[in-house]
């Protein structure tokens, strides 16, 4: 398994969809190849990151949403659309 | 997790009041919700839309989506967390309507390879602790602020799947695409960010890598 095929197995791996004949040779890669372990590890950190970037109470909550907006909806919403 | 960001209360009315008052066409009640969960519903907009007229109008649109499902609501979730989904599907179906436009590549941002098979680059470790940096607020703003360089049809996957938790199969059915496609959107996305990350934590953490490592070039006959 070469450095380009281990990139393109690593979603599958670490889901853990990847066969296991190709698992076996994935992990044997990872033992004799340092510069694909770190990349793999910068790509789990990556997930870890992408995954609780949102969850949190400082997410740029807009202090005020456009009182224009608001408006909008509230006469959108009185709107004769029941027809 | 995402419930926690949507779990709190719509208002000062208790819930259940709440909803009893808008299946009754309350217009104070109406003005409530609107007022009191518009802010959150903006900022997920903004996450998919590519303007802020856009995430406007995604926003306006789903309170006109939930209005109308209203009778539907029968409380099995919070109001927020009905909302929140609302708010993204309606921002998929803006997407949709875009696609005509042509996609941004991503291609530079990806890893490159020789020819052989390896790396073209050598990586060198962020040195990122990345459970101590998920609890800093500006590791998170970061973060966010890189998921945004993506583009957008790999932005949207990344969203879905590994912030809103969707499934495969749900983000193909919502975007028009082969769960396939979905899982290479969302490799490549991830790869993209890594990319993003690597470059703000470790300025200098890629290197030309002339004469790579012997250890590499066993790995390729493994």
């Amino acid at each position: 398994m070469t450095c380009r095929e281990l990139t393109a197995f690593i979603a599958d791996y670490l889901s853990g969809d990847l066969p296991p004949d190709s698992k076996i040779e994935f992990e044997r890669h990872l033992d004799v190849c340092p510069n694909c372990v770190t990349y793999l590890d910068g790509y789990q950190d990556t997930v870890r990151l992408g995954r609780h970037a949102c969850d949190d109470d400082d997410a740029p909550v807009p202090d005020t949403v456009p009182e224009a907006l608001i408006e909008a909806v509230l006469s959108a919403r009185s709107k004769p659309s029941q027809a | 997790m995402q419930s926690d960001t949507h779990d709190r209360p719509t208002g000062t009315l208790d819930e259940t009041t709440l909803v009893a008052a808008l299946k009754a066409g309350d217009d104070a009640a109406f003005e409530t919700l609107v007022r009191t969960s518009s802010h959150r519903l903006l900022a997920v907009a903004r996450r998919f839309a590519r303007t802020e007229e856009d995430a406007q109008d995604i926003v306006q649109t789903a309170y006109m989506n939930a209005f109308r499902a209203l009778e539907k609501f029968e409380g099995q979730s919070q109001l927020s967390t009905w909302l929140h989904r609302i708010v993204v599907n309606t921002a998929l179906m803006k997407l949709r309507s875009q696609r005509t436009k042509p996609e941004e590549s991503i291609e530079t941002l990806l890893p490159t390879f020789k020819t052989d098979g390896h790396h073209a680059e050598r990586f060198r470790d962020w040195s990122v602790p990345a459970d101590a940096l998920v609890q800093q607020a500006e590791t998170r703003a970061t973060v966010r602020a890189c998921i945004a360089q993506l583009p957008e049809a790999y932005r949207s996957v990344l969203l879905l799947r590994d912030i809103e938790e969707r499934s495969t199969r749900d983000v193909a059915d919502a975007l028009g695409l082969t769960p396939a496609a979905v899982k290479t959107r969302l490799h490549r996305a991830r790869q993209a960010l890594s990319t993003l990350l690597r470059r703000r934590y470790a300025a200098d953490g890629v290197t030309a890598q002339d004469g790579v490592t012997s250890a590499g070039g066993a790995a390729s006959n493994s």
